[in-house]
């Protein structure tokens, strides 16, 4: 899987279930500050990426992703 | 201590008949039957394959539009129950002209929107998710999506509504209960302005098995949905389930008054009681909806003689003709001069929403002078001495009306409801 492939594809994801503009998906987007998410949408965009990517976030490492980039680079490396 | 007055100042309506009170109200004066076989779920496999669903579509013609009262986002988050009751009170808060008040004003305006059984299809599927795919997929949305009082919740966060935020849970008593204990607030002074009502989406698998499973569903008419449900005639079998929201706003008199709003009508009694009998079944004399229906009038100081039009709790099961008995003892020689309809007849049984769409019904019936009829009454009950309203509506003189509701567990609730003069 390409490193834009899954840019894409995460990029998608947010944009589905916080229901923005991708143009504001970017690197250093918040979801909380900058894409209106609440706390428990974070929690279901962790669960997206999961199914997304067949892949398990731990809890701990969920919190650590707070930005777009964050969850691009933590899953960069987790598939 | 002397009580305020309460009056109604908007109504809001998702029905089987039709998303709005006007287009649904038409409908139903019209004859028209919301019922139909089963279409959001394959239900071929179930004893009962036929409901009364609320129409969906781009919502033009009555259809319901969930885009149209909710971001497609947030729709993700809630259960359909939830939906048809954010539907519907936006409906009713437009309907009474709210909007720009005070902080002051809003801390007085609360939320009373209950549910019979709240997000059950949300329940089911997660159940069987969870089974599936482990605990790790539950959304963090199920639970505030599925509980009862999140409609409640819902509305307050939408209008700023910091007033009393509540939310009956008495079965298909649900919906007068609701209204009935949010008009008590405004007349203690706990709110000046309640948004009341119910809303159920129970039309699922499992709901559909449930009621079935006791024996409560109409099961013979999968060819001809439409006769299946037919309070008081001689070949009802079964309720037909219902599914949607009702809503109103209640005001205190004085305020509205003050504001010139449109009043439809006012809430004069409530009476509510147990039965302490069965869980489903009333007892053979309905002495218990007698008690409820009897404090209501009490309330009201009125001549049980002055109530022209009962909505009917008239389900469509054996129990129609019990309440029949129970209503006749109340109005007595009053009785023959007076008519009673069951709307159920045309909406199904919207179980936790059935007492509010129906208390809207029948401040209808006061503004426009007829009692909607009851549909599919071929052949009244022997017995019947009040006109029940078979097959066409009946134009009338209704200045009073009583509406009935009684649930699962033996609860009861009765509200009447006057006309407001000048």
């Amino acid at each position: 899987m390409s490193d834009n492939d899954i840019e894409k594809r995460v990029r998608n994801k947010v944009v589905e279930h916080l229901g923005v503009e991708e143009e504001k998906v970017t690197e250093n987007a918040s979801f909380i500050d900058d894409l209106g998410a609440d706390s428990l949408d974070t929690v279901e965009l962790v669960m997206a990426f999961e199914e997304e990517f067949g892949i398990e976030i731990p809890d701990d490492a969920a919190e650590n992703i707070q930005t777009f980039g964050d969850a691009v680079s933590y899953i960069k490396q987790a598939v | 201590m002397k009580m305020r007055r309460v009056v109604i100042t908007g109504m809001g309506m998702v029905s089987p008949l039709a998303s709005g009170v006007e287009a649904s109200w038409s409908r139903l004066l019209d004859g028209v039957s919301g019922a139909g076989t089963i279409t959001q779920f394959d239900a071929d496999h179930l004893t009962t394959n036929y409901a009364c669903e609320v129409p969906k579509g781009d919502g033009s013609e009555g259809t319901f539009n969930a885009d149209d009262w909710m971001e497609p986002k947030e729709q993700r988050k809630v259960d359909q129950f939830i939906l048809f009751g954010m539907a519907a009170a936006d409906q009713a808060i437009r309907d009474a002209g709210l909007g720009g008040e005070s902080p002051e004003e809003l801390e007085r305006i609360g939320v009373m929107i209950g549910s019979g059984i709240g997000g059950l299809s949300s329940i089911a599927d997660t159940a069987v998710m969870i089974k599936e795919k482990g605990p790790r997929r539950v959304s963090p949305f199920f639970i505030p999506g599925s509980l009862i009082n999140l409609i409640s919740g819902q509305v307050s966060i939408r209008y700023g509504y910091k007033g009393p935020n509540h939310a009956p849970v008495t079965a298909c008593s649900t919906g007068a209960h609701a209204i009935g204990d949010a008009s008590r607030l405004i007349q203690w002074g706990d709110a000046d302005v309640m948004v009341a009502g119910g809303a159920e989406a129970a039309i699922c698998e499992i709901g559909i098995a449930g009621f079935n499973a006791c024996k409560a569903l109409s099961t013979k008419h999968r060819d001809d949905p439409q006769a299946a449900s037919r309070p008081w005639d001689a070949d009802r079998d079964g309720f037909v389930m219902g599914e949607g929201a009702g809503v109103v706003v209640l005001e205190n008199y004085e305020r509205a008054k003050a504001r010139g709003a449109t009043i439809y009508a006012e809430v004069i009694g409530y009476g509510l009681s147990g039965d302490a009998h069965h869980i489903t079944a009333p007892p053979p004399d309905h002495e218990g909806a007698e008690r409820a229906m009897r404090a209501a009038v009490k309330r009201a100081g009125i001549d049980v003689s002055e109530i022209d039009y009962v909505n009917a709790h008239g389900t469509s099961t054996m129990a129609d003709t019990i309440e029949m008995g129970a209503v006749q003892r109340l109005l007595g020689d009053a009785a023959a001069k007076a008519t009673m309809s069951s709307t159920k007849s045309a909406t199904g049984h919207l179980l936790g929403a059935a007492g509010a769409i129906e208390a809207i019904f029948s401040i209808l019936a006061i503004r426009d002078q007829v009692a909607p009829p009851t549909l599919n009454l071929e052949t009244p009950p022997d017995d019947a001495v009040i006109d029940l309203a078979p097959l066409k509506k009946v134009e009338r003189k209704i200045d009073v009306a009583l509406s009935n509701s009684f649930g699962f567990g033996g609860t009861n609730a009765a509200l009447l409801l006057r006309k407001v003069e000048g």
